[in-house]
């Protein structure tokens, strides 16, 4: 191709992490390209839920989805109508006594953070949230998270890159190469930085990395509005979510503003087909019915899977990958891949450009030594 | 738990390609259910009126239930997997397991966008025709027959014999084109054509005719017509609007059969789809009219029975038939024009409210549902999918359990409940 | 004579044939618009065979039952908007 540009960033992938580094790259003045073989947005970003959540798994987990739940309200208002975000909260469900003294301890160390949370006994969760069964402890209200719809945040990143001079390049990536990408169909993109942002799919281009895709289900309602009015997760859900092996279910369900319910969420290793499956499908749905009973004669739509890419330690890959120059990672975002996305690119741009990060990126380098033993909530 | 039922042959459809294949098959000696989501046999072609079944449908019927054939109404089969099915039915749930499963799905009128035609009282007109047989109060209404295909005189001599006062019939394919395909009719299907003819006598056909609007405020009120450069309007009550058919393909895009590129599911001359254990008939494998259909049963019902020599008489009469009938539709196809009646404004998507210039800039159906969400409503695409496809020939190929809506409870019923202990080590 | 059952349609009585599907039952009482569409606009029965799901309307409580799909039964309450 006679005088292809040289990009200063090529991005592999328009997932939600892709767009917004190509949105902060160009916002930085860097000529930016992304690469994408698919829909923008239509990988894991669109199996997604869509919940900008503070998780409190590690600290590290902690201040990144903290600090990227800040940059997203800080995005609120000029989100298009059809990102759909739309500040909920989340109540973490417990079931017992027993739960109840984690979500106490989860309180005290989101407010010892600066963020607000408050517990709500039995009764307030019951006028909260009229459809959950009787009998629940209480929950903790994390008043601040929020749910957006991921294909359009992430095409509003892309259409925000695009409006910079950043480039959308249609085509398969077949492999890095020197001073840039090789696409399948033979094109090359010249690029000086190389940025891998493709989610479970990026061991494909860097066999080593310490990604496994970690399948899950969704199922959506028919339109039911004021029926659910907050993110409503179940406190067994920080186990479902660290199982590193086991199959897991947990009740998982947000409120959609178009009045949809969404019902998760599944967590399974191994799995390598997309296809839905009935048997697993059941079990997360029959846990959701744990919790609300009546969610049994609602109208369902739709069920579908996806592959998160998940890491040992439950932290994201930001920054230089070792052993390859001039490539940076912005991968492994597991579950939290749309409320990180907008820390990730701010992380990943200032280690690009040598200027100072608003949190430290250590814990989250690729080539950090993996933790061990368990984590703490 | 679910009910369990199983057999060796499940047939998913009973309409005339169902009847055909579960008869076909127990009489091969096969333990054989046959699945429909109303509660009597016929599907749509031989839609049961008022609650009593159609004279055709009860010649089948007779014969599969003479060879001991098991039938099962009003389950509506939401998903699959191999070797089972979910039904959903009004008072829960069953699983169907099966060794052979053969896909008599049917098709569903393939419906176009223009302005107005979201307003109520604007129906296809199979859609027309099976809402009379549920009871809709026709005599002395005023409706306008429009569209394309054979169906648009059946649906009319229908209309007319229930009281209806049908304005005028509408087929949007040129005049040369009907008489071409009239000429090319076999025997039987001219003789029936006529019976047709005479049956709407009086009732002004109109050939190279086409609506370009419906109108009116909370209702249909007017339609607009259009015949070569000469346009105008028709008051009516109803309109009877449907271009064809289009396969009903979900259950088998879930289970992984690959498609034709009509939509259907792709088959061999035995009807065995691209899945081992999986085989189809009748109009979900591609639209060739009701004697293909039943034929094709036949071939479908006693392939999966493991007696392929029984095939033999049937599978040139079958070809002949489904060639006929593809030349009479080739020469109805709809007409270029008609991809130029949708305006920017028009809704495309009904459940979701998105309009054709909303959908239009997108590079694929993916695309679009992503960021317009059509298709992403209760009917799953089912009839935006359809338009799309014609509109702007984008493959529509991605079906998701559940194929219809159903209750969270009935998938839920998928496996046995589990054990998850309470305990919380986080 | 076919049989009648009195159903409620928004609150108010009327009388119905037993045999006839919802949605034709409703329309045959002049009642077109079954639902409100995402935008608001009155929707009514197209394909009547259960897949175009126009025809959804709130039975007994329970939303979005596609009334081309079951009968008319005594006392049942039937919300159109």
């Amino acid at each position: 191709m006679p005088n292809s540009p040289v990009w200063d960033i090529a991005i592999i992938g328009a997932g939600i992490v892709g767009c917004a580094c190509a949105a902060a790259a160009a916002a930085a003045g860097l000529r930016t390209a992304v690469i994408e073989s698919q829909t923008p947005g239509g990988g894991t970003t669109a199996a997604g839920m869509g919940h900008i959540v503070v998780m409190d798994d590690s600290p590290a987990q902690f201040a990144l989805t903290r600090y990227s739940q800040l940059l997203w309200q800080e995005w609120a208002p000029e989100l298009p109508q059809g990102v759909e975000y739309s500040r909920c909260g989340t109540l973490w469900l417990a079931r017992d006594e027993t739960e109840l003294r984690l979500a106490v301890a989860k309180q005290q160390a989101y407010r010892s953070q600066g963020v607000p949370a408050e517990m709500l006994d039995a009764g307030a969760l019951a006028a909260a949230e009229p459809k959950l069964r009787p009998g629940l402890a209480g929950a903790m209200l994390a008043a601040e998270d929020a749910v957006l719809y991921p294909p359009a945040a992430a095409k509003f990143f892309l259409d925000r890159a695009r409006a910079q001079g950043a480039c959308l390049i249609q085509g398969e990536c077949a492999a890095l190469a020197e001073g840039g990408i090789k696409l399948r169909d033979g094109r090359r993109v010249a690029a000086g930085e190389i940025v891998l942002a493709a989610g479970a799919q990026s061991t494909g281009f860097m066999p080593g990395l310490p990604i496994a895709p970690r399948k899950g289900h969704l199922l959506i309602t028919d339109r039911y509005p004021g029926w659910l009015h907050h993110q409503v997760v179940e406190l067994g859900y920080l186990r479902s979510a660290h199982s590193l092996a086991e199959d897991s279910v947990a009740c998982n369900l947000q409120p959609r503003l178009s009045g949809q319910i969404l019902i998760g969420s599944s967590r399974q290793y191994g799995a390598t087909s997309a296809a839905v499956e009935p048997g697993m499908l059941a079990r997360m749905l029959q846990r959701a019915m744990d919790y609300m009973p009546e969610l049994a004669q609602l109208s369902s739509i739709r069920a579908w899977t996806g592959f998160r890419a998940a890491t040992p330690d439950k932290l994201p890959l930001i920054g230089a990958a070792e052993g390859h120059p001039h490539v940076w990672l912005a991968t492994g975002h597991e579950g939290l891949g749309i409320t990180t996305a907008p820390a990730t690119a701010a992380l990943l741009l200032a280690q690009m450009t040598g200027t100072p990060a608003a949190i430290p990126a250590a814990p989250y380098l690729p080539d950090r030594q993996p933790e061990t033993g368990e984590a703490h909530a | 738990m679910p009910v369990k039922a199983a057999a060796q042959i499940v047939v998913v459809g009973g309409g005339p390609a169902g009847l055909a294949a579960a008869a076909s098959a127990a009489e091969c000696g096969k333990r054989v259910l046959l699945l429909d989501e109303n509660p009597l046999p016929g599907g749509q072609i031989w839609r049961a009126k008022n609650g009593t079944i159609t004279a055709e449908a009860e010649g089948w019927r007779q014969r599969a239930q003479a060879a001991g054939v098991e039938w099962r109404g009003g389950r509506q089969a939401v998903a699959a997997a191999t070797g089972q099915l979910w039904l959903e039915h009004a008072g829960g749930v069953e699983v169907a397991a099966w060794e052979e499963l053969i896909l008599a799905t049917g098709a569903r009128e393939l419906l176009l966008p223009f302005p107005g035609w979201t307003l109520p009282n604007c129906c296809g007109a199979g859609g027309l025709q099976a809402l009379v047989k549920a009871g809709l109060e026709i005599r002395d209404k005023r409706v306008l027959v429009a569209g394309s295909g054979p169906l648009l005189m059946a649906v009319a001599a229908f209309l007319r014999q229930q009281g209806a006062r049908v304005l005028l019939i509408a087929e949007q394919a040129p005049a040369g084109q009907v008489a071409a395909a009239a000429l090319h009719l076999p025997p039987a299907k001219l003789r029936q054509a006529w019976q047709l003819r005479r049956a709407t006598r009086g009732v002004p056909f109109l050939a190279g005719c086409w609506v370009e609007a419906a109108e009116g405020r909370q209702q249909l009120e007017r339609v607009r017509l259009r015949r070569g450069v000469r346009r105008w309007s028709l008051e009516c009550d109803y309109l009877a609007c449907g271009f064809g058919l289009t396969p009903n393909s979900e259950l088998g895009q879930l289970l992984g059969c690959a498609l034709t590129a009509e939509a259907g599911i792709a088959v061999n001359r035995w009807q065995q789809t691209s899945v081992e254990h999986i085989w189809c008939a009748g109009e979900a494998a591609g639209i060739a009219g009701v004697e293909a259909a039943w034929r094709s049963g036949e071939i479908a019902g006693y392939a999966a029975a493991g007696r392929q020599e029984r095939t033999a008489p049937l599978l040139a009469r079958r070809d002949r038939e489904q060639q006929s009938s593809q030349r009479l539709l080739r020469r109805l196809a709809p007409r270029a024009e008609l991809r130029a009646l949708a305006q920017d404004t028009t809704w495309l998507c009904r459940c979701e409210d998105v309009t054709v210039g909303e959908a239009r800039p997108y590079a694929n159906w993916r695309e679009a549902k992503l960021q317009t969400r059509c298709g992403m409503g209760a009917c799953q695409g089912r009839i935006c999918g359809a338009a799309a496809r014609f509109l702007w020939g984008w493959q529509i190929n991605a079906a998701r359990p559940p194929i219809l809506p159903a209750r969270v409870g009935t998938l839920a019923q998928a496996a046995p409940a589990p054990s998850i202990s309470t305990e919380v080590t986080v | 004579m076919p049989e009648r059952v009195r159903v409620k349609v928004n609150g108010r009585e009327l009388e119905m044939p037993a045999e006839a599907s919802v949605a034709a039952a409703l329309m045959s009482a002049g009642v077109s618009g079954l639902r409100r569409s995402r935008t608001g606009e009155p929707r009514g029965p197209v394909c009547g065979m259960g897949v175009c799901m126009e025809c959804r309307v709130r039975v007994d409580g329970r939303a979005h039952q596609r009334a081309c799909q079951f009968s008319c039964r005594e006392g049942m309450e039937i919300e159109c908007r």
